[in-house]
């Protein structure tokens, strides 16, 4: 094993925290380190064509391909930061030493002074009859295909679950080319924003609410779906089935936190923000010292926030570290807890 | 199904066109893309079969965590077909074999 070099700041996660992350560390003119298992940086901002909603300092109105791209960029014009993709980060140890590999090469192992996890989050499964098939896939598994690798997994697809996720996709399917048979959705109204639902409806999609699904059938792969009404719905008692190649899950997310249970870093639950979450302070430090979280590892919401809280952590760093005078830090922070509210209104 | 044409994101472009083989056949990838997305391009679906209840698996969760879709690539057994890049000439085996360790 190659021997420890040490970084200033090694950041887990390429995404739209860790990018935002590296480049507010390398305009404090601390040494980055930014892992990454993707081939590709980015994270999930490369799936979003739509535009971002709020205001200009939350690069509202811009696509998330389009901030990615702004992002990488900028980060590359200071040479502060060093990206290393495709480097699974297999753990880290009370030293802070990042034990991390490549497909084809060795274990290597990185001391970090600081340590920044922006690992974001995955997918959460529901499970039925027939969810292993292939054709059964994540929204976000569909979004990666259609928007980054522009292969369309599917021509007649359900959608399950309306909230901002699963209607958005929706729309995207559509875009692409493909056929929406309907989104369904288990609670009695749409859980997303009417403005994306209203779209999706007006290009002929139904809604259908308190329907869940049931089984999907096929033999090598998905040809039809069962959905059944859920028990308090009004009457309504009739299984229906879909013919569809494709069944999205959009059901929510979940913190990727593996490296935080491992690292043993203390959690609270908070069933808004995807369950259990790491704890963490005002300026994204966790229950370690030196080990700070941002994006949706730090609780699922939205890119604009991620950029934000990882800019945040790495204020709070360079205040730490004394890369800023404690004035000017107090000012950013404050600033920086501003825009977070602003953005959680 | 490659989408060649897209409102936002534009026609897809010229892209350096790669081959690989799967399962001995050979398919057309192209240069920047993972290869899942190359695989399912081709109307691939089933990626690999449960060796015990011999169930098909295929593309789930796109981003590493699933491990559904891992096949056998240029001889290194369980890569994650949806996090890793395509190269040209790639030899890839679907990990339902008969025998034991799954190869």
């Amino acid at each position: 094993m190659v021997c420890s070099r040490e970084y200033e700041l090694i950041i887990i996660g390429a995404g739209p925290a860790g990018l935002s992350c590296a480049l507010e560390a390398a305009r404090l003119r601390i040494k980055t380190l930014v892992l990454d298992e993707n081939f590709r940086p980015g994270g999930q901002l490369f799936c979003q064509t739509h535009k971002f909603f709020g205001s200009k300092e939350h690069k509202a109105s811009i696509r998330g391909f389009d901030i990615a791209k702004m992002l990488l960029s900028e980060i590359r014009k200071t040479g502060y930061v060093e990206v290393i993709l495709g480097a699974t980060v297999y753990g880290i140890n009370d030293g802070l030493e990042v034990f991390f590999a490549k497909v084809d090469s060795k274990l290597k192992r990185l001391k970090a002074k600081d340590l920044i996890l922006a690992t974001g989050a995955m997918e959460r499964s529901i499970f039925f009859k027939g969810w292993t098939l292939p054709g059964v896939m994540t929204a976000g598994a569909v979004q990666n295909m259609m928007n980054v690798d522009r292969v369309l997994p599917g021509k007649d697809v359900l959608v399950i679950g309306s909230g901002n996720v699963g209607l958005i996709v929706a729309y995207q399917l559509l875009q692409a080319g493909a056929e929406v048979e309907a989104v369904i959705e288990a609670l009695p109204k749409v859980k997303g924003y009417s403005v994306h639902a209203a779209k999706i409806r007006r290009m002929g999609v139904p809604i259908i609410t308190s329907y869940t699904i049931k089984e999907a059938v096929g033999n090598n792969c998905v040809s039809k779906a069962i959905i059944s009404p859920v028990k308090d719905s009004n009457g309504r008692d009739r299984e229906l089935s879909i013919c569809c190649d494709l069944i999205c899950i959009a059901t929510g997310l979940k913190p990727s936190d593996e490296l935080c249970w491992q690292l043993g870093l203390k959690f609270r639950y908070d069933a808004a923000k995807g369950g259990f979450i790491p704890y963490h302070d005002g300026n994204m430090q966790t229950s370690i010292e030196d080990v700070y979280v941002a994006g949706d590892v730090s609780g699922v919401e939205e890119a604009s926030t991620a950029m934000e809280e990882g800019r945040l952590a790495a204020i709070s760093i360079g205040k730490k570290r004394g890369y800023l005078e404690k004035e000017e830090a107090d000012r950013m922070i404050a600033d920086a807890l501003k825009n977070l509210e602003d953005l959680r209104l | 199904m490659r989408i060649t044409e897209h409102p936002v994101l534009g026609p897809i472009g010229k892209r350096k066109r790669l081959k690989i083989f799967v399962n001995g056949t050979a398919i057309e990838a192209y240069e920047g893309e993972t290869i899942a997305s190359a695989i399912s391009a081709s109307g691939i679906k089933t990626f690999r079969v449960t060796r015990r209840k011999r169930e098909p698996r295929g593309i789930y969760c796109y981003r590493g965590r699933c491990t559904d879709c891992i096949m056998q690539v240029d001889g290194r057994p369980n890569v994650r077909t949806c996090i890793t890049e395509v190269k040209d000439g790639m030899v890839i085996y679907s990990l339902d074999m008969d025998s034991e360790d799954g190869m």
